[in-house]
């Protein structure tokens, strides 16, 4: 993609923009086509039909919102930090978009190759916390500064079985890039990693129990990390009104709720690039039954997206049947529950890898 | 000028005009809340020098940890409502020499070292090779940071933990 751009134009610096902009765009894609989804999800799992009135089953609502958003007035309260109040909702979204710098949406349409893929995704994502922190603090109001405090303390907890999980897939595939990650579950769903990965042998057979206990906390604290219920005790809205985004209106608000979706979204993408064959498709390639080459990337990003929507769906599943968790069971389930499973996960692919 | 000149400019200057903000600044959060830029662009210059994996561990150990325990450790310790944290400057005359004489001794290394500089190829990756060295060549230092981290670990759970009446 980007070696196409640059064979056109001929210029590095418009060859990356164009490239950055269909991250860009999906993620714009993810927030709206999101917001419809959970406002139908929820009403169908609660028994009710949800947005119906404009356009076909109500499709257009959040095309409507948007525009009702764009015209609102900006509306900002004095007794607030006028600099960080501004900064903040900015910071949140260049943290969620960041992380897209890394994520493969097919073989061709990679932002950046680099090698330290998934290390770098997991280290940008801490600007944010930084964000809530700020919006928090700057708004200058009970309920956002809890609710600040809570996101914080949450996702900084729940990084660490993310992390150790993500360390136990690098031991087993000896590499930190994302793309290579794809490449090595080849294209059919008994390759992927939670199948063991694509060498068939006895590791293999082996490997399938851990992976998905892997999976299971992988998708746990991710969940958690991107505030979602059970794991949204930083926007309450029982407890505390929206948490650290309560003094935030119009277009300011929009960019929390985007960051939110495409945060949704990348958490996804990881899951389904450590675990899940990422951007293979499982089944194999229409490209290559009629031998057409330039098809594969496109299916590729087909199934790509399609495995990140499954993954989102999910998690609005999980969000309108589960309560909420308590902020100390919320700490108990990481630090006492999912920390040691990691840890002994990590210890015992360690060894089935040493075999 | 060339491209990735401009780019370095562009973190050089992040980095000086935040971290001198991070010093003049009244209010310590906004402080706080500057270092994280003087953190990114010091990272952005790792990332120019080719050392990809240090820039990563530069976020995520001084944004990701220090950063954040920082503004937890204000916002928790003041008032939390408090908007009113200042900073003073005091012993102006006697800082003012020790920072002189310690930035003049840098600038004297830099002027006067004779620096070898040898074209090498730019690694397309680091994280392999310093893994390498650091399980085998520098394997004791490695060793004592883990043990040193452990103790830390420890500290702080004995620290926390309430005592059963």
């Amino acid at each position: 993609m980007y070696q196409y751009f640059y064979n056109l134009l001929g210029n590095e610096i418009a060859a990356t923009l164009i490239t950055a902009a269909v991250p860009l765009v999906n993620v714009l894609l993810v927030a709206l086509i999101g917001v419809y989804l959970e406002r139908k999800v929820s009403a169908h799992m609660q028994d009710r039909l949800g947005p119906m009135r404009t356009g076909w089953h109500g499709v257009f609502q959040t095309v409507a919102d948007f525009i009702k958003m764009l015209q609102k007035e900006d509306a900002v309260s004095t007794e607030i930090d006028k600099k960080l109040y501004n900064i903040a909702p900015v910071l949140v979204f260049t943290g969620t978009f960041a992380a897209y710098a890394a994520i493969p949406f097919s073989s061709q349409l990679i932002g950046s190759e680099a090698e330290v893929g998934i290390f770098y995704v997991v280290a940008i994502s801490s600007l944010v916390v930084a964000g809530i922190l700020m919006a928090g603090w700057s708004s200058n109001n009970k309920y956002s500064l809890l609710g600040a405090m809570r996101s914080a303390a949450q996702i900084v907890s729940y990084e660490i079985p993310t992390a150790i999980v993500i360390l136990s897939m690098v031991m087993l595939t000896g590499t930190l890039s994302l793309d290579k990650f794809s490449q090595m579950q080849t294209a059919y769903f008994w390759n992927w990693n939670i199948f063991g990965g694509a060498e068939l042998g006895l590791v293999k057979f082996l490997l399938i129990p851990f992976m998905v206990v892997g999976f299971i906390i992988v998708f746990i604290s991710t969940l958690a990390e991107v505030n979602r219920t059970p794991f949204d005790i930083p926007e309450a809205e029982s407890e505390l009104v929206a948490g650290y985004f309560t003094e935030y209106c119009g277009m300011k608000w929009a960019m929390f709720m985007l960051s939110e979706y495409g945060n949704m979204f990348a958490v996804s993408a990881i899951v389904t690039i450590l675990f899940f064959g990422g951007y293979q498709s499982p089944v194999g390639y229409v490209g290559d039954l009629v031998g057409a080459d330039w098809m594969i990337p496109l299916e590729q990003g087909f199934w790509f997206l399609a495995k990140g929507w499954f993954f989102i769906f999910v998690q609005m599943w999980l969000r309108w049947t589960l309560p909420r968790l308590r902020v100390d069971q919320l700490m108990s389930l990481c630090w006492k529950y999912l920390i040691p499973y990691a840890f002994v996960n990590l210890i015992i692919i360690g060894f089935i890898s040493l075999i | 000028m060339d491209f990735y000149n401009i780019v370095f400019y562009l973190f050089a200057l992040i980095t000086v005009v935040s971290a001198a903000f991070v010093v003049t600044t009244k209010n310590v959060i906004h402080s706080a809340f500057f270092l994280l830029f003087t953190f990114f662009g010091v990272a952005g210059i790792y990332v120019l020098l080719g050392a990809d994996f240090i820039a990563v561990v530069q976020i995520m150990v001084y944004v990701g940890g220090i950063l954040i325990l920082l503004l937890f450790g204000v916002m928790l310790t003041n008032k939390i409502t408090d908007v009113e944290i200042r900073t003073g400057t005091i012993h102006l005359l006697p800082a003012a020499i020790g920072v002189g004489v310690f930035m003049g001794a840098l600038i004297a290394v830099m002027v006067w070292t004779n620096w070898k500089s040898v074209p090498t190829e730019i690694p397309l990756t680091t994280t392999k090779t310093l893994g390498n060295l650091l399980i085998t060549d520098y394997v004791l230092i490695f060793e004592l940071l883990g043990i040193l981290l452990l103790i830390a670990l420890i500290g702080a759970a004995s620290i926390a933990r309430r005592d059963k009446e």
